[in-house]
């Protein structure tokens, strides 16, 4: 399967065209094409998983006697296989194909397999097989189900397709087809002018960042000697190879991107936004696709990073920081939000944020873990918030006017949501405690303990803001549609993945448990071919202490405010200090205002108004100016070179420069076929002239 | 040698092509004009593969057949909907672009 990696993404893409142009014939819409296609790429991928760790395990103990491992010629090589690798070395199983060559360039399309990417189609698997189950019964009856699953399936593979990509020019691919695809769900419903916004919203942002992608990869590209090939580039990069300016430049344009795509601080604002799709679309955005591939690109051209920003250096870099503001503001926002999939939104962010912190800080390993724990507890409070819309609360998501004291009528809803809360906090030996806690020992010990307190203090936020959601939608009196509207459990299709998730939540964290010394997470998927010495954390008590008193404050000054009512409704109104503060986090640290009024209303505004000045009085004046010159001039030459003929073309060059502007206003007419023969005949005398002239 | 022959007939159905597209009211007559004009080119380009002895120009002429198809494609589903929206598909009609 390791060499056969390519039926993995192929599943999903056959899915979507056969759903798109069979789907309305069938009597699922299409659900039963998508789930058996993505079913059977997480069968296979598991296949891959399996016998990558054979391989790893298997280079681990023999020694296979290789002097020496082959660099592959760039393209078509199949890679050697595990007898080549000595020692510990274990090389990525990479398969390509060319695709086209143009000018000795070539662009290769293939798989490349390794313990990240085989982590990643498995996680990717697990995911839209569970969301698209989920889907059947939650879109049920939807009037564009087919397109539904169709886009759905298109995202899957566009994950996949990114997550095995041997060369930048693959991952682009994939990079994009997700922008497509999350635009197309997002705006799913795009009756209301509301969610077609965010759709635009969503695909503008990222765009943006994309604009980063294709300049890095260009970059690299030529600064990596004529290279797409990612282990290439890891390798040059790390080899010192690459020219320091050029490389950190490729890199910051790269790192541009994965702020658009993976929601980092300033251009996270399209998230929440994005919570205007399908729930259900919501998750797989949130937990498995799109913004996780920002980071799945930061851990995928790790030398490059590495090299680039100086991450072996401790003290502080670029990633480490983008990442730890992006932790503490997206927390701080969760607790305005009334919305209970906003907060979780917001709470995304800041997760994404602990990721980029830690591959900014040098734990790659704990990074990476995070963002595979993440998947599984963050796709099940999604989808369970979908499920107290679609049978709670009557469609809402309003927390504060639709919800409360649903426990009673939604139990098993209640117990997963309580389960992925606890992971998402932190809680002693659920998933994100393992991987969480890694993240911030990884920062402590290598070389960057401020980013270590940044990790710790957005444990107590996560923690006081996960409690709040608790209490508003499952504590407390039922309130609005929660109390009319007989509130009752979701069906099986809904409940089964809620469950699934909530075991994996719990024990996906025991992969790599540094506190019992096991590192088979490690072992699995940590590169060790082309790859930098990352930091890997030792377990110390001391920190494993303050991150339990961290949670242990978050829960308890919510549960004290909420619960018991300490300081409720009167701590916002009488402290002005944290009336600001509130007002400034309910507007979002107007960063949309300063996108909205100030980015896009300044260039629409005042720009084009200071444009149309310029083109009013200084051009107006120049050519005036030149034209009066031009008379003057032809006077002069008329005076004392008494030639009527170049006096008179000398007026008429000032006259036509004067009256051009009038002329040129009567030729815009707005018919296409006016333009067209402009250019034509535009066209035919610069021909013309060329023929006379050569 | 034929070539002149060949440049001609290019020559000629160039110039029908582009009089259609600027002259015809109809959308649907200035798309097939274009297609002229496209045919027109890959005449030109066979002409010379032919001369030159290589396959070049061939397979110039067969991606610009197929990029027409996907133009034309293109095109008429832009015409369908300014019929929809405009029960009519006369080009002169069209001046928003003025803005």
């Amino acid at each position: 399967m390791l060499r056969n990696g390519w039926i993995i993404p192929l599943l999903p893409v056959a899915a979507f065209w056969l759903i798109l142009f069979v789907g309305k014939r069938l009597p699922r819409k299409g659900a039963e094409l998508g789930i058996l296609a993505t079913g059977g790429s997480l069968v296979l991928s598991f296949v891959a998983a399996y016998q990558w760790i054979d391989r790893v395990t298997g280079a681990e103990g023999g020694d296979h006697g290789g002097t020496e491992h082959a660099l592959r010629a760039i393209g078509r090589s199949i890679l050697p296989m595990a007898e080549e690798a000595h020692g510990a070395v274990v090389e990525p199983v990479i398969r390509t194909f060319t695709w086209w060559q143009s000018g000795g360039v070539e662009f290769t399309f293939g798989t490349h397999m390794d313990g990240l990417s085989v982590m990643m189609i498995v996680v990717v698997g697990i995911i839209s097989l569970l969301v698209q189950i989920y889907s059947t019964e939650y879109m049920k009856g939807d009037e564009r189900e087919v397109h539904y699953f169709a886009a759905l399936n298109l995202f899957t593979a566009g994950m996949l397709i990114m997550a095995v990509a041997p060369n930048t020019v693959q991952l682009l691919l994939g990079w994009e087809i997700m922008g497509l695809c999350s635009f197309m769900l997002i705006g799913h419903w795009w009756e209301e002018k509301k969610n077609s916004d965010a759709a635009m919203k969503a695909f503008f942002t990222t765009r943006t960042g994309d604009i980063g992608l294709l300049v890095g990869i260009s970059i690299l590209f030529f600064a990596a000697g004529n290279t797409f090939d990612i282990v290439t580039l890891n390798e040059r990069a790390l080899a010192g190879e690459i020219g320091d300016t050029a490389l950190f430049l490729g890199a910051l344009a790269l790192f541009v991107a994965v702020i658009g795509k993976s929601g980092q601080f300033p251009l996270h604002t399209w998230l929440p936004d994005a919570m205007a799709g399908p729930t259900p679309v919501s998750s797989i955005i949130h937990a498995a696709t799109m913004v996780v591939a920002g980071v799945y690109l930061v851990a995928r051209l790790y030398g490059v990073f590495w090299e680039a920003f100086d991450i072996a250096d401790g003290g502080s870099n670029l990633i480490a920081i983008i990442g730890a503001i992006t932790i503490v503001i997206a927390a701080l926002l969760a607790f305005v939000q009334s919305d209970i999939k906003k907060v979780l939104a917001y709470s995304t962010i800041s997760q994404l944020g602990y990721m980029v912190m830690g591959l900014g800080v040098g734990g790659w390993t704990a990074a990476v873990f995070h963002l595979f724990t993440h998947a599984f507890f963050k796709c099940l409070l999604f989808l369970g918030a979908g499920s107290i819309s679609h049978s709670g609360s009557h469609h809402s998501f309003d927390m504060k006017r639709d919800m409360g004291g649903l426990r009673k009528a939604m139990p098993v809803t209640f117990w997963t949501f309580i389960i992925g809360t606890a992971a998402l906090t932190g809680f002693p030996l659920t998933a994100g405690f393992f991987s969480k806690d890694e993240i911030i020992a990884t920062a402590g010990q290598g070389g960057y303990d401020f980013f270590a307190w940044v990790g710790l203090a957005g444990a107590v936020l996560t923690a006081a803001y996960m409690t709040r959601v608790i209490y508003l939608t499952f504590f407390g009196e039922p309130r609005g549609a929660a109390a009319h509207h007989h509130p009752h459990e979701s069906p099986k299709a809904i409940t089964v993945p809620l469950m699934v998730l909530a075991a994996l939540s719990l024990g996906a964290g025991f992969l790599n448990a540094v506190m019992f010394d096991i590192h088979k997470f490690q072992e699995w998927v940590e590169p060790t071919f082309a790859f930098p010495g990352v930091t890997h954390p030792e377990f110390e008590v001391g920190e494993l202490v303050l991150a339990l008193i961290a949670i242990a404050i978050g829960y308890g000054a919510s549960y004290a405010y909420y619960w018991r009512g300490v300081g409720q409704g009167r701590f916002v109104e009488r402290n002005a200090l944290a009336r600001g503060g509130y007002r400034i986090l309910e507007n979002k640290y107007y960063l949309d205002w300063l996108y909205e009024q100030v980015v896009v209303a300044g260039i629409k505004g005042p720009i084009a108004k200071a444009a149309y000045w310029i083109n009013q009085y200084v051009i107006d004046a120049v050519v005036n100016a030149l034209g009066i010159a031009s008379r003057e001039g032809g006077r002069w030459v008329y005076r004392n070179l008494d030639q009527r003929v170049v006096d008179g073309a000398v007026n008429g060059a000032g006259f036509t420069a004067g009256g051009s502007g009038a002329v040129l206003r009567k030729v815009q007419t707005g018919k296409v076929q006016q333009y067209g023969a402009l250019l034509f005949g535009a066209a035919a005398v610069s021909g013309l002239v060329l023929v006379i002239v050569v | 040698m034929l070539l002149n022959q060949f440049l001609l007939l290019g020559a000629f159905l160039f110039c029908t092509g582009v009089y259609g597209v600027l002259a015809r009211r109809n959308a649907v007559l200035v798309l097939m004009s274009i297609e002229l004009i496209l045919n027109s080119v890959n005449i030109n380009l066979l002409a010379f593969a032919m001369r030159n002895g290589n396959l070049d120009g061939q397979v110039f002429a067969l991606f610009i057949i197929a990029i027409a198809a996907a133009e034309v494609g293109v095109g008429l589903a832009m015409v369908l909907l300014i019929y929809r929206n405009r029960r009519s598909i006369a080009l002169d009609e069209l001046d928003a672009l003025k803005g």
